[in-house]
């Protein structure tokens, strides 16, 4: 492998720049050069937060750039349909989204609309070669309580279906590097929630498509 | 992040974002004093020496502005005591009153000063400012790091050359390099002198005429010194000199990433030259560099600053050299890969596989709805806001200053009819309370109030003006990342200190109508700003209520239960006031019905108090939810 481009994005608080870190700490352990970029400050506030990461032999530039994504992981709706900028049918990127709205102040306030989901899975298609629909957010609350660990969970579903390049043992060294020793525990069992579901036959995909 | 990035393990590679890795650089500097005023995309630089200063028993300071943090650490390295300063843009015209003739006095140890530009104002509002003028302006030689391990490097570059001429250097860096992270090889953590001597001298330490003249002879023999240093260097360097080409390409900062990038996608190799050091300038390398082209594209992000530099230097050495530079590439915003290649892509013919033009248009035709950033859910500033409307009328003219409440700039807040500086809303303000007849409020954060309100305050009432001033005081400097001010009680060295009271302070500068009002009693709070913006004299209200991040954040630690608040739909009369006026994000309508969603609700209860008809409360207790 050459290298890999990510993007992570979701809606400031999701835990994005922590699965980024994981994903980072992962890549080091596995041998790659890494380079990432995220956005502090004004952005956060309840704005689009994208990541960018990527490894491989010899990175140079933190940006993955327009349509050179891989993968694309989403942790809302909208901000998938955001990123697929950085997807292409030419470089065969993946979209691993969340199927969990949250509407922006925009929609009330500004009178914009928020695109019905099936039009929004419709669209990603244009720039992937494959899209992925899973209710993360869902099973995360009906499983833990809470919906805070969604990250981790779609990190493990995302590695267990080989989504990223990583072997699922750094990776793992990665979330015991980066998240706080209280909330270990709950982490792991979150992150192998993900793994199983992955590759469980029930409701849990809402929508798979591929070009294939 | 603090007790890795204390291992001294040599050789060791760990992952850091560019501002950490400067913070690691000043430790293998044998740095003995840092001080900061929080500014994103700057503000990681203070937050990490504050994790790791009392370990490694380091001084280090969050000053009440840059101008004071810059002072600070002058008077550190005059006493022998290697210092850093680290600011973002903004921040060095705030303390360019004392960079200035800093540079004509000198240094004693190394200083060194950080300085973060933010191309595309990802974290910051008023200008795209870029601060590589301040080097040409001020003689004070510039560093550019492109990587978190060039940021580490190049601290210690800079210290070294800071102390042999006697000078302060730049660094400077951009939200891309500030916010990006990639590996970094460990070097030794030097431990350096935290205590040393100010040993008395009249003719360094003062600039007075005509001494002063003497002085700028001086620093221009510097910078000619070290413009040597510049020719030398591995710092400014060649990739694929022996290529064969018609185009050269002149890169500095991220951008080099770009350029790195672009010639791998489109499978071309030119030779390109890194710059670095990028005050004084290598013109003899530059020249050199230039002479075999017919043309050259200089890839730098906002003003054309080597571009007009590589204009002048070519008239000797190729004078019918074609110079590509801003007529290809933005003069605004920041760059990225793709903005590079289409330059190339222009000046050579060569195209990528993928049409990046039919790419971006499929893209535009999508319309995505904006998701602009908002007040948080429970932020004690849209209660302020919402009382301000209520208690002064919306004809008030609202005066804004910078901190998270510039978001009352957007609807359905409304309450921003002006901001482009820190403490800018008191002065503004009272000259508009001078020229017109109109009621009018200055909205000043507390972190601002201390960094550059208290000026304007005082300005106020010394010339009988009039206005409402409203201190925001939400206990910390949010905006930036929850960083300590002078009214909090404790200090960046994580140890307590005296809590000053603003509104001690307003009452110790005369004015006569002083209250203090919690903005979650809305009442209270409308009440005082009804009377007060009546007054014919200056009156302060400091609207005291902490962040509401660190309350949540607090109580989730502590375990306490925060109330749960839902609207009852047979009372609600579906006006939609609480989305549509007072706008708090986890309210939100589901068809004709009004929700709050019990995920991003925080229990402030400040919607209850708004609903004209009481539909909204509080049921029961919720538990807090564990990560």
């Amino acid at each position: 492998m050459k290298e890999f481009n990510m993007v992570v994005i979701g809606v400031g608080g999701q835990g994005i720049l922590t699965m980024m870190r994981i994903i980072a700490e992962a890549a080091l352990k596995q041998g790659y050069d890494v380079k990432t970029s995220e956005l502090h400050g004004l952005a956060q506030r309840g704005g689009s937060v994208p990541c960018h990461i990527r490894f491989g032999k010899k990175m140079h530039s933190p940006l993955v750039m327009e349509g050179e994504a891989h993968l694309i992981i989403g942790l809302e709706p909208l901000e998938a349909l955001r990123a697929c900028y950085f997807g292409s049918r030419e470089n065969r990127t993946t979209f691993l989204v969340n199927n969990y709205k949250i509407i922006p102040i925009s929609v009330p306030i500004l009178k914009e609309k928020y695109p019905p989901l099936n039009k929004i899975f419709e669209n990603l298609k244009h720039f992937s070669s494959k899209v992925i629909v899973i209710n993360a957010s869902e099973t995360v609350k009906k499983e833990i309580g809470s919906i805070i660990p969604t990250n981790i969970y779609m990190l493990g579903y995302a590695i267990s279906l080989g989504l990223i390049p990583l072997k699922r043992g750094f990776v793992l060294k990665g979330i015991e590097e980066i998240i706080p020793e209280k909330y270990l525990d709950l982490n792991k069992r979150v992150f192998e929630l993900g793994e199983l579901r992955a590759h469980s036959i029930d409701q849990e995909k809402l929508q798979v498509w591929s070009s294939d | 992040m603090g007790k890795k990035l204390l291992s001294d393990k040599k050789g060791k590679k760990i992952i850091l974002m560019g501002n950490e890795a400067i913070v690691r650089g000043a430790l293998e500097s044998g740095i003995g004093f840092a001080s900061t005023y929080p500014g994103t995309p700057s503000s990681e630089i203070g937050d990490t020496f504050s994790e790791v200063a009392r370990d490694a028993r380091i001084y280090f300071e969050y000053s009440t502005n840059e101008k004071v943090a810059l002072e600070a650490a002058a008077g550190a390295c005059f006493s022998g005591v290697r210092s850093m300063v680290s600011m973002k843009h903004f921040g060095i015209n705030v303390a360019a009153d004392s960079l200035m003739p800093l540079a004509f006095v000198g240094t004693n140890a190394g200083m060194v000063v950080v300085v973060a530009d933010d191309p595309n104002c990802w974290s910051s509002a008023q200008s795209e400012q870029d601060t590589r003028y301040y080097a040409r302006l001020g003689h004070i030689p510039m560093l550019e790091p492109s990587s978190p391990q060039e940021c580490k490097e190049f601290v210690k570059i800079a210290f070294d050359l800071s102390e042999k001429f006697k000078i302060p250097v730049f660094i400077r860096l951009t939200t891309r390099v500030s916010h990006g992270r990639g590996i970094v090889k460990l070097g030794n953590i030097k431990k350096g002198k935290t205590k040393g001597f100010f040993k008395k001298d009249m003719k360094k330490f003062n600039n007075l005429p005509p001494h002063t003249m003497i002085m700028h002879e001086e620093v221009l023999q510097k910078i000619e010194k070290i413009r040597q240093i510049s020719e030398r260097t591995k710092l400014n360097f060649i990739i694929n000199p022996r290529v064969k080409s018609k185009l050269g390409i002149v890169v500095s900062g991220v951008s080099y990433g770009y350029v790195m990038d672009a010639m791998d996608d489109l499978n071309i190799k030119m030779p390109v030259l890194k710059l670095s050091l990028t005050y004084p300038l290598p013109e003899k390398k530059i020249k050199n560099f230039i002479k075999k082209f017919k043309s050259v594209l200089v890839v730098e992000e906002l003003e054309p600053i080597l571009e007009e530099n590589i204009h002048k230097l070519s008239k000797n050495v190729n004078p019918k050299l074609r110079i590509f530079g801003k007529d290809y590439l933005p003069k605004s915003g920041e760059y990225d890969e793709e903005i590079v290649i289409s330059a190339i892509e222009k000046i050579t013919g060569k195209r990528l596989k993928m049409s990046l033009e039919y790419h971006s248009r499929k893209y535009k035709e999508l319309k995505i709805p904006k998701r602009p950033p908002v007040l948080c859910p429970g932020c004690p500033h849209r209660a302020t806001f919402w009382a301000a409307k209520v208690g002064a009328g919306t004809n008030t003219i609202f005066g804004g200053d910078v901190g998270c409440y510039i978001l009352g700039m957007l609807p359905p807040y409304n309450t921003q009819d002006f901001m482009f500086s820190m403490g800018a809303s008191e002065g503004v303000v009272h000259g508009i309370k001078k020229s017109t007849y109109q009621k009018a409020i200055a909205f000043i954060g507390d972190s601002t109030f201390f960094h550059a309100g208290m000026p304007g305050l005082v300005n106020t009432v010394f010339n009988k003006s009039n206005p409402l001033i409203i201190v925001l005081d939400n206990r910390i400097t949010a905006m930036t990342g929850h960083q300590p001010h002078p009214g909090v009680g404790w200090t960046g060295m994580k140890e307590m200190t005296k809590e000053i009271a603003i509104e001690d302070i307003a009452k110790a500068c005369k004015v006569k109508y002083v209250e203090v009002v919690d903005p979650f009693n809305t009442k209270k709070m409308i009440k005082t700003i009804r009377q007060f913006i009546r007054k014919n004299e200056v009156s302060v209200i400091v609207a005291k209520r902490e962040c509401r991040l660190l309350t949540i954040r607090k109580m989730r630690k502590d375990g306490v239960k925060i109330p749960r608040f839902e609207i009852n739909q047979k009372k609600c009369k579906k006006c939609g006031l609480c989305l549509y006026h007072f706008g708090c994000p986890a309210i939100y309508q589901d068809g004709d019905k009004y929700m709050i969603d019990k995920n991003l609700c925080t229990g402030c209860g400040v919607c209850a108090q708004v609903c004209p008809s009481k539909a909204i409360r509080a049921i029961g207790i919720r538990k807090v939810e564990k990560k």
